[in-house]
Formats: structure tokens, C-alpha cells, sequence
């Protein structure tokens, strides 16, 4: 019991002196913005590996969401003879929260875990210690140019994923089953708000990004250099994001939709 | 300056790393212009020595004054401007993996200077032709030898034209050729350049072959340290050990352990 | 650092067309393209209960939604709710003697606020108050009313 006890207290300073050590990395991290903006040509490198690259598994996942939206969601209004509501259906899940969750997450798997491995062996190979004693800040110079990267990309992708997916509920619901067109849109029109479903629903894709960049920046600086801790350290990175992004939905839809 | 050309001095030094002690009160200096070699066992921290000089981890007590300055008393920005002034040649190389031989050299000059593209390439091609590797310039650093990147990051670390470099194992895993390769280099370098070498290595015969002098560490301490024929005539039966590679003597061949018997019965014991 | 132009021209892309996306959910998937504040007008109309009536509830006349409504306020004099609706500008023809009524769509739907044009040659212009209303109705009332009722006609 005392050896449980001892263990719990542990974790709890291990914890706490992680989440001061993150703390502290992201305060060093956001130091380096105005350096980073000063050379572009560094954001635009990271801009390429952390957004480009995910581009085609986030269109080709928003599009296939979008469509089972629209099959599922076909068979359920139909029974009650209100298919016209599948344009609302279709994207207000996406907007609200299937969009920014989904997206997050094939994010944190694409982009996070990449980001984590590239700095975890850049920490091993001694490559961020030689940069130190080139007298280059490593923080400024590869970090922070890779979380601007993740923070400007992922409300982008964010809102590719939602588009392409009322695109693919339109393909299958008006093109397929034979919603009608005119009420796919207005309906969606009428009940969809730019403000309260929108405007959140980037809000939300925009703090996911600060986080996993964050998440997966600090485990790959913070990694045990050797292969064994970079492979923790990038799981870390999934895991912990996923449970961020879901935590963090919850409270946002809360805050944001749970006005009553 | 101090008055004997003293560039790097290490005064009281004491590192620990959990309850292990690294270093317990060490102090030596070294001179300019020569090559000083620091040597001892594997797991001496004689890494660790060289990124306390460079100013990366912070002693316990003691201070190190490079070039007359506290190192571990400057502000962020000026340990920065002097570690312009202080290559570091790290085991593996650390090269940047993500470019090429010739964008790896010119990455300090281009995160330090103003200068132009062309100026830049001239620089470059001159620090390359010095370490002879100036037609592996388009090469990645993951098609090089262990060798080449080892000389394709000295010829980074002298970019700047610092005033001194310190190789971590330079001698390690190498081939014959490419190891009397590196061993010709440090020595041309640091008399074309008028550099100030620190050498780590366990790395005997080679390193007593360029070095001015040497000092050996082991259990935190400073065991010996003179000219290299100083070292080879030394008394202290450790030192003798070390130079000679027995595998026996002063230090022993079993890390620290309870008695042999009584760790085999230790078992029935719980 | 050698950057590509391949890799900037890709980049480019990459940021157009989320900008893109960005755009094509605020007009084509919202409803920033039917209202803007310039061409709409607002109206009001005080009911006795406006039940389950909320802010951006549609608001219609024969099915076609012309707006919807912007808030609803107690009136502490008279205790009236009062609704204000915004009603896009292209409906300008509603005559001063409509007739507001608060419907619900099907028996559990959404509460809306129908419109019912009278026949005046006068017009309903920004902040006029419609004066003939009809209030929700509650299904309570309703059940009540006939419970009771049926109550009354066996004695």
C-alpha cells in the first residue's frame, strides 16, 4: 500500500516536472516567432513536410467521411421522410466536430508523429547539441519554424476536410440517391451559421494545432536519445494527442455550443 | 590572456550526474596553440568535460574561463558570441541529415553573416579543398563514410575561423587510412590556422602522436598529465596501465559489486 | 538553403486552396451569403407566448423562409414577447396588415414564425411592429383544455 502510495507520488512529480519542462519549451518556442518571420524560406521548408504532405490523406479521409455521412444519413432521415435535412446533417457534423476531430487526429498520426522522430533523432545523432556550439539556437531554428508550420496548416486542412466531405455527401446523396439538389444547399444554408458553426469550428481546428505541434515538438525535444526513446517518444506523441484533441473537444463544444 | 597563453582554464571543477560523481575537484589549463589531449577510460566523462568547456551543462562548483571569460557566468548571448570562437567536432559528425556536404559548411556562415552567395561558396570550397572533400560537396551526409563526415564536420567547425576546436573521439571506428587521415589533419590545422586543439580520446598511441600535452582522468580525478614523453616515463602505476593498456592494475577489471559470493547467494537470502 | 521552386509552387497551392475551403464553408456551406446586415430590414411583433421560439428560428410566409429571428425580449409592461425578426430586403412587399403566427413544424419539430400577408396597400418597412398576432401554441394548454373538457361533458 505504502509501495503504491510512493509510486503515485512519483508519477505526480514526474508529471509536474514535465509539464514544467513543456512549459518552459513553449515559452522558449514562441520567443522564436519573429525570428522565424524574419526568414520565411524556413516556414515555408516546414509548411511543405507538415502540410503538403498530409494534404491528400486529409482530402481523401474528408471525402470518404462525407460520403458514409451521406449513405448513413440518407437511410436514417429517409425513414422519416425528411431526406432534404441531409445537407444539415451532413455538414454539421463536419463543421462542428467531425471536421476539426477527425482532421486533428490523422494529423497527430501524419504530421505529430513525423515531427516527433525528426527532432528525437536530430537530439540523438547530436545534431541539436552541434547546433548549440555553432552558437545557433535549436529552438529557434528548427523548432519553432515546425510549430508555426503545424499551427497555420492544420485549420487549413481542417477546413479542406470539411469541404471535400459536403462534397462527397453531395455526390452521394443528390448525385446517387436523388436528394434534391436546391434543398441540399439552402437547408444547409438556413440552419448553419457563420459565426456559431464555422467560426467555432475553426476555433477549434486552430487550438488543435497549438496543441499537437506542442505535444509533438516537446516529446521529440524531450526524448531519450536513443532509438528506443524516440519510438516512446512518438507514440507518446499519438497518444498523448489523441487524448488532447478529445479532452479539449469536449470542453470547447461545451463552452461553445452549451450556451443554455 | 593570462600570462602563460592560458586559453581554457578549468579551475575546481565538480560534476555530478545522479550520485555518481564525474569530476571531483579538477582544475587544468591549456595553452594556446597546442594540442591538448584529455584522456581516460570509456565512461571517464571526458564528453561531458567538453560540453561543460562549451558551456552546455553547468558544474556543481568551479568555474572554466575561456579566453579570460567565465563561461558559466555569461549571459545567453554572449556564451552565443563565444561559442562562435569554439568548434566542436562531435563523434558522430552531427551533420545536418537534411542537406547536403555543401549546404552543412556554409549553415554557420549563412546563420552568422551577411555575406553574399558567391563569398559564401568561396569560403565553403576553401574549407573543403583543407579537408580534401571539395568534390563530395553535393553528396548527403547518409552517403558518406564515417570517416568523411567526421572531416565534412571539421570543416563546418572551422567555418568561422574559431580560435579553438575540441574533438570529441575523433579516433573512434575508424579505418587505418582514414584514421592517419584525421590524425595529419588536426595536426596540419592547428598550425596553418594557429588553432587551439583539445583532443578527447582513450585512443593511446594516436593521440600521443600530435599532442603537445596530456592529461588523464580517471575516478573524477586528474591521475597524470605532462608532455607526452613525461606520460610514457611516468611512475604512477595507473598511468603505466592506462598508456600500456593492462587489463588489470589500479583500475579493475570489475565495475563496483558486493563480494562475488555473496551476490550468487544473495537470492536464497529473499 | 536551396528551396525549390517546385517545393514553394506546392506550398502556394497548399495554402490557396485551404484559404479556398476556408471561404467555401463561410458562403456556400453557412449562411453568410443570405444575410448580411445591408440588405435585410428588421420587424417585430409582440406575442402572448412565444413558447418554444428561439433566436434563429425561420421565419416564413407560405413555406418560403424569408429571415429569421433575430431576438426575443420581454416586454415588462403589457408581458409580451416581443420578436424581432430580420427579414431579407428581395420580401419588401408584406403589406402592414400581416398576420404573425408561431407554428411548429410537425408535432415535435422546430417552432417557427409564420407570416400570413393581409391586404393593405401600405407595406411593412425596418422596425414596424405587426399588431395582429397569434401566439404558440403549447401542447400542455391544448391536453389540458381537453382533459378538462371531457371531464366536464361526462358529468
Amino acid at each position: 500500500m505504502i509501495d503504491l502510495l510512493t509510486q503515485l507520488g512519483k508519477k505526480t512529480r514526474y508529471s509536474f516536472a514535465k509539464l514544467g519542462r513543456s512549459s518552459f519549451f513553449l515559452q522558449q518556442l514562441l520567443m522564436g516567432i519573429t525570428d522565424v518571420l524574419v526568414r520565411p524560406q524556413l516556414l515555408s521548408k516546414q509548411l511543405y513536410s507538415v502540410g503538403v504532405l498530409s494534404f491528400f490523406l486529409i482530402t481523401i479521409s474528408g471525402l470518404f467521411v462525407g460520403m458514409v455521412l451521406g449513405l448513413q444519413g440518407y437511410y436514417i432521415l429517409s425513414n422519416f421522410g425528411a431526406d432534404e435535412a441531409l445537407g444539415v446533417m451532413v455538414a454539421t457534423s463536419l463543421v462542428r466536430e467531425l471536421g476539426p476531430v477527425v482532421a486533428a487526429l490523422l494529423f497527430a498520426g501524419r504530421a505529430g508523429s513525423a515531427l516527433t522522430a525528426e527532432i528525437g533523432l536530430m537530439k540523438a545523432t547530436e545534431q541539436l547539441s552541434g547546433m548549440e556550439m555553432m552558437a545557433i539556437d535549436p529552438i529557434k531554428r528548427i523548432v519553432t519554424p515546425r510549430f508555426l508550420a503545424g499551427f497555420i496548416s492544420l485549420p487549413l486542412l481542417t477546413a479542406l476536410f470539411s469541404s471535400v466531405g459536403v462534397l462527397g455527401g453531395h455526390l452521394i446523396g443528390v448525385s446517387l440517391l436523388g436528394v434534391d439538389e436546391g434543398s441540399y444547399w439552402s437547408q444547409m444554408q438556413a440552419s448553419l451559421d457563420v459565426y456559431d458553426d464555422i467560426l467555432n469550428g475553426v476555433i477549434k481546428s486552430i487550438v488543435f494545432g497549438f496543441v499537437i505541434s506542442w505535444i509533438a515538438l516537446f516529446e521529440g525535444y524531450d526524448a531519450i536519445p536513443t532509438s528506443e526513446g524516440v519510438s516512446c517518444a512518438t507514440t507518446r506523441t499519438v497518444v498523448n494527442s489523441a487524448f488532447a484533441i478529445l479532452g479539449l473537444d469536449f470542453i470547447l463544444t461545451a463552452l461553445m455550443f452549451g450556451d443554455i | 590572456m593570462s600570462l602563460n597563453n592560458t586559453i581554457v582554464s578549468v579551475q575546481n571543477l565538480t560534476f555530478s550526474r545522479g550520485n555518481r560523481k564525474i569530476f571531483d575537484d579538477i582544475s587544468l589549463d591549456i595553452q594556446q596553440g597546442k594540442v591538448t589531449a584529455i584522456m581516460g577510460p570509456s565512461g571517464t566523462g571526458k564528453t561531458t568535460l567538453l560540453k561543460i568547456i562549451g558551456g552546455q551543462l553547468s558544474p556543481a562548483s568551479g568555474s572554466v574561463f575561456v579566453n579570460g571569460q567565465n563561461v558559466h557566468q555569461l549571459s545567453r548571448k554572449n556564451l552565443y558570441t563565444l561559442r562562435k570562437r569554439m568548434g566542436m567536432l562531435f563523434q558522430s559528425g552531427a551533420l545536418l541529415t537534411d542537406m547536403n556536404v555543401y549546404d552543412n559548411v556554409a549553415f554557420p556562415l549563412r546563420e552568422h553573416t551577411d555575406l553574399n552567395e558567391s563569398m559564401i561558396r568561396t569560403l565553403v570550397l576553401m574549407k573543403l579543398q583543407a579537408v580534401g572533400l571539395r568534390g563530395a560537396r553535393e553528396l548527403m551526409p547518409n552517403e558518406l563514410s564515417g570517416g568523411m563526415a567526421r572531416r565534412i564536420a571539421l570543416a563546418r567547425a572551422i567555418a568561422l575561423d574559431p580560435m579553438m576546436i575540441m574533438y570529441d573521439e575523433p579516433f573512434t571506428g575508424q579505418d587505418p587510412i582514414s584514421m592517419a587521415a584525421l590524425v595529419q589533419l588536426i595536426k596540419t590545422l592547428n598550425t596553418t590556422l594557429n588553432l587551439t586543439s583539445i583532443i578527447v580520446s582513450h585512443d593511446v598511441k594516436d593521440t600521443a602522436a600530435i599532442a603537445d600535452y596530456i592529461y588523464i582522468i580517471s575516478h573524477g580525478k586528474i591521475v597524470g598529465h605532462g608532455s607526452p614523453e613525461e606520460i610514457e616515463n611516468s611512475k604512477s602505476e595507473w598511468v603505466q596501465q592506462f598508456m600500456h593498456g593492462k587489463a588489470d592494475g589500479p583500475v579493475h577489471f570489475h565495475y563496483p559489486a558486493p563480494t562475488y559470493i555473496d551476490d550468487l547467494l544473495a537470492f536464497d537470502k529473499n | 538553403m536551396q528551396h525549390s521552386i517546385k517545393q514553394d509552387t506546392l506550398v502556394g497551392l497548399f495554402i490557396a486552396v485551404g484559404i479556398a475551403a476556408l471561404f467555401f464553408m463561410a458562403m456556400q456551406i453557412s449562411n453568410l451569403s443570405t444575410f448580411t446586415k445591408e440588405d435585410s430590414y428588421t420587424i417585430s411583433a409582440a406575442f402572448e407566448n412565444s413558447g418554444g421560439l428561439k433566436i434563429k428560428s425561420p421565419v416564413v410566409v407560405g413555406g418560403v423562409r424569408i429571415g429569421r429571428v433575430i431576438a426575443i425580449t420581454l416586454d415588462q409592461t403589457k408581458f409580451q414577447s416581443i420578436v424581432t425578426m430580420k427579414i431579407e430586403s428581395q420580401y419588401n412587399k408584406l403589406p402592414e396588415d400581416t398576420t404573425a403566427s408561431i407554428f411548429t413544424a410537425g408535432l415535435l419539430g422546430e417552432q417557427y414564425v409564420s407570416l400570413d400577408p393581409g391586404g393593405l396597400e401600405d407595406l411593412l418597412i425596418n422596425n414596424s411592429v405587426i399588431d395582429i398576432t397569434q401566439s404558440a401554441i403549447v401542447l400542455e394548454e391544448i391536453i389540458g383544455q381537453f382533459l378538462f373538457k371531457s371531464a366536464e361533458t361526462k358529468e
